[in-house]
């Protein structure tokens, strides 16, 4: 097969997180035969599957957030007790104490004291359950995707984690469940059927929590009529309008209620385990409405949990869901607007494959519309920022760098502002303030490379021949390796995909 | 894999530091368990010794321009320096004259302890930055040896004394030049503002050729109004051009090098000296970083105290720039400039060069000012008279394969 760089330059970035510095053949492969380079990733068995030591199940997650949680009550009543007995004999130094360490005065940063080899630095406080778990996901998400040859299974795990997200700061439960929920919900199902990763989505305690599914309670059910608490149609909602059929689907209010009458019960076992072992999802009978229920013309019998499971199934093959999966996923990988025919093409795979998630993905390399399309997307700020950390070789050892990029540039990781997940057009990401402090970071990342970096030879590992000759000249005339370094992680070619 | 860092920003937001604290970095300063072999010799001399490293390539026509030569003032045209007028000169001799923004130096040249070295270069000949700071740092004759640089291997060949220095954090990257077997440690100036303006124009100027979405995103971004690619010239912003970077830089490292057990010798790199367009003369771009550079020494002399009296900083970037300007008030990538030598240990007060002339004839490529002096020598007579390295060790270890390079003699009072 002739080399194919401008090919390599596609399967790279815009199906992958681009080249690695240190294996420094990828694009060679990738321009000996693209397709397959991008295709190879999907063949491999549990591909999108990720089990890191250390990371631990959503139960046992549960569990942990229990403990922590009835640890920090208990210290809250004991203090309120020292505070009782400390206000019968006042003590103004145990006041004094509890003040915060000041921080050092900015104004002292060039004062003598200053030259200190090593600043004072504020202890941080100590990071609870819940904050070193959401780290040691995110680590091993950031691993994953920076080792990945081409990465572009890592790329439809954050494609479907952010098209069925959820957010980390719904609470305590939420942030430690984060990259349990991906790793259990999601990442078995991307390259299988998508009637079952709609299944576990929704029946993932996370998302359950998310929506707030577990308080939803049918009126007329036993746990209605005692407590007269009701439906909550949150996620019945979203699985319709964000997850399946898209805002114009075909659906009615009348069914968005009819979702949420079918789903209630839809729980997970709390702390006490009355329903199930803690943190798992359970069926909770008293709280599900009885009754059949009519959704989008069929009528669905009160058998229980298997009513819901039936019309999520029926959801998932529903013309609209095949039409509105396959436009995301068109406009993820290809472009803002999404080429119709490739769209027409991808939903027809999906319909006739009854959800067959590889087949879509299969189509969608073999198309040539996918491999035409000018590169005009903007890569994402964790694309840029894992395509930053491959280029340079680096296996990520502390999220925080990432996380606090992420945070930065508007993408904080499991976070987005809503249920329907951070955006993907360039609108988005392509702003002025963002591009700016895109720019500032790549300076920042620059400014400690060392001088054995050959910006010219990165550019080659990057982009080869398809990087512009604009580019190039750019890199090789750059005043210092440092500068040439943040111009290359800048250029069109390392931006764009 | 080469040693890449990508902290590029941990934990600034969790802190609610801005997103201009990100620009820290640039500078770095080492010291290590070596003392100069005269540390302790009877005169009670405690050598010092700083390497700046100018990054971009600086002119040195237009630094101490030969205004005494008849072809210079045409050459440099619009830039160039003058004897006379509201910012003329500073006339060192009847032939050379010191850019104005150097008050600096021009007091310590007139103290005899500045000097300056003109129509200097090391060995590389092409006009690669990179290449020809890999020569400039290595102290190899040709480009892509990069395990080690000149300054690390004159270490090594110090008499290795107890730990003067220990505990330093280490900083953003050391210079190649003091890279290499003999341990160094890094420090960075707590808050070091980062010269990202030059960075943010030539990506702006790659966006417009290539892609113009960016490039109007950008430009908003960035507020280039006002930053001011437009013909207004280069007006230096605060904050952004890091006015006080190289103050900053020099005014910590002094406070180390000054303490009785602190590091003996330091290295230091400042960007920006790439003049392609709009240099300026006697002010404008490259008029403000000369200021910098000059800000820099004093830092360094009243920083240092005592110990400026045996101190020596040597200046020195990968090349010099073309002797004609070109089409848009700069210059290109040329070959001779000077090297500056400051410090209380210098013997200055003096120009030291074998001038080559500036007729076209005369030019090398009739492009650049020849080169007459080989930089190595310099270096060399610095090594060997102020810390005490022998001539065979400079010519096999720390400047290999350079026996035909004899070191300067005289550098060192």
């Amino acid at each position: 097969m002739a080399r194919d760089p401008q090919g390599a330059l596609v399967a790279l970035n815009r199906f992958g997180f681009g080249a690695r510095g240190g294996a420094a053949g990828d694009f060679s492969s990738a321009a000996s035969d693209p397709r397959g380079f991008v295709r190879a990733e999907l063949d491999r068995p549990g591909a999108a599957l990720l089990d890191a030591p250390g990371l631990q199940s959503t139960p046992d997650l549960a569990r942990e957030v229990f403990d922590y949680q009835r640890e920090v009550r208990q210290q809250r009543e004991m203090a309120a007790k020292a505070a009782q007995s400390a206000a019968a004999t006042p003590d103004d130094k145990s006041a004094d104490e509890k003040l915060e360490p000041r921080p050092e005065a900015m104004s002292g940063a060039m004062s003598p004291d200053a030259m200190q080899p090593n600043p004072p630095r504020k202890e941080p406080k100590p990071l609870n359950v819940i904050q070193k778990t959401y780290r040691a996901e995110a680590l091993a998400r950031i691993q994953r995707a920076t080792m990945a040859e081409c990465g572009f299974v890592e790329r439809l795990v954050a494609f479907w984690s952010n098209h069925f997200c959820i957010s980390a700061n719904k609470g305590e439960m939420s942030r430690i469940w984060a990259g349990a929920f991906e790793r259990e919900a999601i990442r078995p199902h991307v390259l299988g059927r998508f009637g079952d990763l709609l299944k576990a989505v929704e029946q993932h305690p996370a998302m359950l929590f998310f929506l707030d599914n577990q308080q939803s309670i049918g009126p007329q059910s036993r746990a209605g009529l005692n407590r007269k608490r009701g439906l909550n149609e949150n996620l019945a909602r979203e699985i319709m309008e964000l997850h399946t059929l898209g805002v114009h689907g075909g659906y009615t209010q009348v069914d968005v209620t009819s979702l949420a009458r079918i789903i209630t019960g839809w729980t997970f076992a709390g702390r006490e385990g009355r329903l199930g072992v803690p943190g798992t999802f359970v069926f909770n009978a008293n709280a599900h409405e009885p009754g059949p229920q009519k959704l989008l013309g069929k009528t669905y019998e009160d058998v229980g949990l298997p009513q819901g499971e039936a019309a999520l199934a029926d959801i998932a093959r529903h013309p609209s869901t095949a039409r509105f999966i396959a436009t995301k996923f068109v406009r993820h990988f290809v472009a803002d607007d999404p080429p119709p025919a490739l769209v027409a093409k991808l939903g027809n795979v999906f319909r006739k494959s009854d959800g067959d998630l590889k087949a879509m993905t299969l189509a969608l390399i073999e198309a040539d519309d996918a491999w035409h399309a000018p590169m005009t997307k903007m890569r994402m700020p964790y694309e840029f920022l894992v395509a930053t950390g491959r280029l340079m070789g680096r296996i990520p050892e502390d999220p925080q760098r990432y996380l606090g990029g992420l945070n930065l540039l508007g993408q904080p990781l499991w976070t987005p502002a809503g249920p329907n997940g951070f955006a993907d057009t360039n609108a988005a990401w392509a702003a002025p303030e963002g591009l700016k402090l895109r720019l500032d970071i790549a300076s920042q990342v620059a400014s400690r490379i060392s001088e054995a970096i050959d910006p010219r030879m990165l550019l080659d590992v990057a982009a080869g021949e398809a990087a512009s000759a604009e580019t190039r000249q750019t890199i090789e005339r750059a005043e210092s390796r440092q500068q040439a370094f943040a111009l290359l992680l800048m250029s069109p070619e390392f931006q764009r995909r | 894999m080469p040693d890449i860092d990508m902290d590029c920003c941990e934990s600034h937001t969790a802190q609610g530091v801005t997103r201009r604290s990100l620009l820290m970095g640039g500078a770095a300063f080492s010291a290590w368990a070596y003392l100069p072999k005269f540390a302790r010799a009877k005169d009670g001399r405690d050598p010092r010794l700083v390497v700046v490293i100018l990054r971009g390539a600086l002119d040195g026509l237009a630094t101490v321009a030969p205004i005494g030569d008849p072809d210079y003032a045409e050459l440099h045209g619009s830039i160039a320096l003058t004897r006379d007028g509201p910012y003329a000169a500073t006339m060192l001799d009847s032939f050379f004259a010191l850019h104005p923004a150097m008050p600096e130096f021009a007091r310590m040249y007139r103290d005899k302890k500045a000097a300056v070295v003109h129509a200097v270069a090391t060995p590389y000949r092409e006009r690669s930055h990179f290449d020809g700071q890999d020569v400039l740092e290595s102290g190899f004759a040709g480009p892509g040896r990069l395990q080690s640089g000149w300054l690390n291997r004159a270490l090594e060949a110090l008499p290795r004394g107890e730990r003067v220095m220990s505990g330093l954090a280490v900083g953003p990257t050391t210079p190649l030049v003091l890279r290499g077997a003999a341990p160094t440690v890094g420090w960075v100036p707590p808050v070091l503002p980062q010269a990202a303006d030059d960075t943010a124009m030539r990506l702006m100027n790659l966006y417009s050729h290539r892609d113009p979405a960016l490039a109007a995103a950008l430009s908003q971004g960035l507020q280039i109004d006002k930053i001011a690619v437009s013909d207004s010239g280069m007006k230096p912003k605060p904050g952004m051009n890091g006015a006080g970077a190289m103050r900053l830089a020099a005014k910590g490292a002094a406070k180390l090098m000054a303490a009785d057990d602190g590091p003996r010798i330091a290295a230091l790199a400042f960007d920006g000296w790439d003049t392609h367009a709009r240099e300026g003369g006697p002010v404008g771009r490259l008029a403000q970083l000369l200021s910098r550079l000059d800000g820099a020494f004093a830092e360094f002399e009243s920083g240092l105290g005592d110990r400026w009296r045996d101190t020596v900083i040597v200046v020195a970037t990968e090349f010099g720039r073309t002797a004609r300007i070109n089409g848009t008030e700069g210059t290109d990538h040329g070959t001779g400039t000077v090297a500056l030598l400051v410090g209380g240990a210098v013997h200055g007060g003096r120009i030291i060069t074998d001038w080559p002339g500036l007729k076209a004839a005369n030019l090398y490529e009739n492009r650049d000012l020849k080169p007459t002096a080989d930089l190595r020598g310099v270096i060399k007579g610095v090594l060997r008279d102020h810390l005490g390295i022998g001539d065979r060790v400079l010519a096999q270890t720390v400047f290999p394969d350079s026996a035909a390079v004899k070191a300067a003699s005289g550098l060192i009072v």
